[in-house]
């Protein structure tokens, strides 16, 4: 039988998902691999149980837990999509405030109206088995661990940093044509899309293991931008990764 | 006829994010009928603080995959307003034909894949790959080469990388936009055409139902208002930009996360059904035609046909992009780095059509070009009080159906707005109340 896969939602902007619609040339063959049983964005139907659940967006509120705690309990393989679902992404910006400010700026008197919570990744609440970094997901990183889970192999892992992959490309540093970029500290596999079309990395794909994060903030600094800046750059994807 | 009548879809399908249909009927009186939102917050405004002007726009795509680059551009726009940033004819050339190519892929999507399976009686498109293999595999080409036009202009299609504040970080080769030329003539026009034919076979499912509304939208002197205009009702004529707040006048209600809004009625509508009420005479002869071999006519006021006034968009943006790419060819491409010097700084207020109505973004900068102040108000959500109200006069119109017929037809109706739920919340001013 065909492994029977889901696609779910949270907190998000749901690109990650519209990347999949997005699989104009693929599309065809990979339905001849799985069955996609779950696809609210996309489809009516709705199942039981899945061998793999794809999970986009981040963990925001009370009923956010309870609907990835059900999801998990009828799951086989758990794998979470993109960087709000890996670590926050974006939506973690606002771990960075107070939340009761972060509140009364949006709902003003009704700030306590709503339920929210700090912006999570998957990972905070439940097990994640594996994860596709990027804001968005490529196409490409997504199908690489599709087949690998079809092929019941283990994905690619990404170690070095996206300075590497743009060095590969033989594009020139973005730092000489006098921009900041993140790409020294933020984990590769994108194979540098963005220095590649001139514009600086945003460290969406995470930050690497063991970075040296006083280097990179000399580096930024001592290319014209303040430490106050230098911060905000690098949290922009990572507020719940990195701690100033 | 004397009825009760409890209507509950919860997490509507085939469209973007979260939404609740609620029906309340007791005795023949109807008592509620409206479109719940569910989605969780956001907080973009609080997050925007305190950012530089470089990252207003890369933020602010994340509101919404679907309408990244509609986005990223109307926030460029803003910050070029707010700091006095100059843009080049080549710049705002290349800006159209993104929106062009994104409005094709998203008018092109909700068509084929969201709406269509509606009047094929299946759940989605997949069943229609085994029965209508053509069709889908036209519906893929088509997405694919609008796609292919956000990367190749804008480096990537969801959440583009080259669009920054004062022109682009880098500017396509001339092979590249020629390539884009002939796939638009020889592959994109003849699936165009076939599209028509198609929607037009399934155009005699679509529900007899109209509403006459207030219909917004930009409006220009010389071209089918997409990225630049004044805003325009259907009521009361033109007004500047810098004004939206008059028009959008937003307000709380307590079943939706995402504000409502109105002008000079109850509720508006917004998108491609009110660009062609408002904007029709602007468009080709091959527009008109699509138009009116699929029974599209002007001033029409029957909200399910938005998807068919995207299918005659889907034409003009194809036509145009060609136009737009000859001209850039005439001109030359110039390889202009943008213009990232501010002149001024404060408050500055950008405005385009994105596939699902007018967008607007407001932006405050202070002295250093990091962002005090950001509003945002998206089509999705100036759309949610005029669904409400055709759902309070459908609902009585179609009562003697079945209730499982009842449910389908404000499915469709829904899902014929195209709405975009994650942009509607992004920021969230809320009442909600379960």
């Amino acid at each position: 039988m065909k492994p029977q896969v889901a696609f779910f939602d949270f907190t998000s902007c749901e690109g990650c998902q519209l990347n999949k619609l997005n699989f104009e040339n693929d599309l065809l063959d990979i339905l001849k691999h799985v069955d996609i049983v779950e696809f609210r964005e996309a489809m009516d139907d709705k199942a039981d149980h899945y061998d793999i659940a794809f999970i986009e967006g981040s963990i925001t509120s009370p009923s956010c837990v309870e609907r990835i705690h059900d999801i998990r309990r009828r799951s086989d393989i758990l794998v979470a999509l993109g960087s709000c679902a890996v670590n926050g992404g974006v939506n973690a910006m606002k771990n960075l405030h107070p939340i009761d400010e972060v509140r009364e700026t949006v709902y003003g008197d009704d700030k306590y109206l709503f339920a929210t919570l700090p912006a999570m990744a998957v990972s905070s609440v439940v097990k994640v088995d594996y994860e596709v970094r990027g804001c968005p997901m490529t196409q490409q990183d997504f199908l690489k661990l599709l087949i690998a889970l079809v092929l019941g192999k283990q994905p690619p892992k990404y170690g070095s940093p996206v300075c590497v992959e743009c060095k590969l490309k033989e594009n020139e540093c973005l730092y000489n044509r006098g921009m900041v970029c993140l790409g020294p500290i933020t984990r590769g596999g994108c194979d540098a899309v963005c220095p590649s079309f001139g514009q600086f990395c945003t460290g969406c794909r995470g930050i690497l293991d063991n970075p040296n994060i006083d280097g990179m903030l000399e580096v930024m600094t001592s290319h014209g931008i303040s430490l106050d800046e230098a911060k905000k750059r690098m949290l922009l994807y990572n507020s719940n990764e990195v701690q100033l | 006829m004397s009825r009760d009548l409890d209507i509950k879809v919860h997490h509507l399908t085939r469209v973007e994010g979260h939404g609740n249909i609620v029906v309340n009927m007791k005795d023949g009186v109807l008592e509620k009928a409206h479109l719940s939102i569910v989605e969780p917050p956001r907080f973009f405004e609080a997050m925007m603080k305190g950012r530089s002007f470089h990252e207003a726009a890369i933020i602010t795509s994340r509101i919404c995959g679907i309408c990244s680059l509609g986005h990223q551009l109307t926030s460029l726009v803003a910050t070029e307003d707010a700091l006095g940033l100059e843009i080049s004819e080549q710049t705002s050339l290349l800006r159209k034909l993104l929106i062009h190519g994104a409005t094709l892929q998203s008018n092109i999507l909700h068509a084929y894949f969201l709406a269509a399976p509606d009047f094929l009686n299946v759940g989605s498109v997949f069943p229609l790959i085994a029965t209508h293999k053509d069709v889908v595999l036209r519906a893929l080409r088509m997405k694919r080469l609008a796609n292919d036009i956000g990367d190749i202009v804008s480096g990537r299609a969801v959440h583009p990388i080259t669009p920054v504040p004062g022109g682009f970080s880098r500017i396509p080769e001339k092979a590249e936009l020629l390539e884009i030329k002939r796939r638009l003539l020889e592959e994109a026009l003849p699936d165009g055409l076939e599209t028509i034919e198609t929607m037009k076979a399934l155009a005699g499912a679509i529900p007899q139902f109209e509403r006459e509304t207030e219909y917004i939208s930009l409006k220009h002197p010389d071209e089918y208002a997409l990225y630049e205009g004044d805003i325009f009702s259907s009521d009361t004529g033109a007004i500047s930009v810098h004004k939206y707040l008059d028009v959008t006048n937003e307000f709380v209600v307590n079943h939706s996360t995402s504000k409502h809004a109105k002008y000079n009625r109850n509720s508006y509508f917004v998108g491609a059904l009110a660009r062609w009420n408002n904007n029709h005479a602007q468009l080709g002869e091959e527009a008109h035609a699509a138009a009116e071999a699929m029974g599209l006519k002007p001033n029409c006021y029957n909200p399910y046909m938005n998807t068919i006034a995207q299918v005659v968009e889907a034409v003009h943006c194809i036509l145009d992009s060609v136009r737009i790419i000859d001209r850039l060819m005439e001109m030359g491409l110039k390889n202009e780095k943008p213009n990232q010097t501010p002149t001024r700084y404060g408050r500055g207020i950008g405005s385009n059509e994105v596939p699902r109505g007018i967008l607007f973004h407001d932006y405050t900068y202070d002295n250093k070009g990091n962002i005090i102040k950001a509003n945002c108000i998206i089509p999705t959500g100036q759309n949610l009080a005029n669904i409400d109200d055709d759902m309070m006069k459908l609902v009585p119109e179609i009562i003697n159906k079945t209730k499982e017929e009842i449910t389908l037809n404000l499915e469709m109706l829904v899902r014929a707005y195209d709405p975009c739920i994650s942009c509607s919340v992004h920021m969230l001013e809320v009442d909600f109340i379960e």
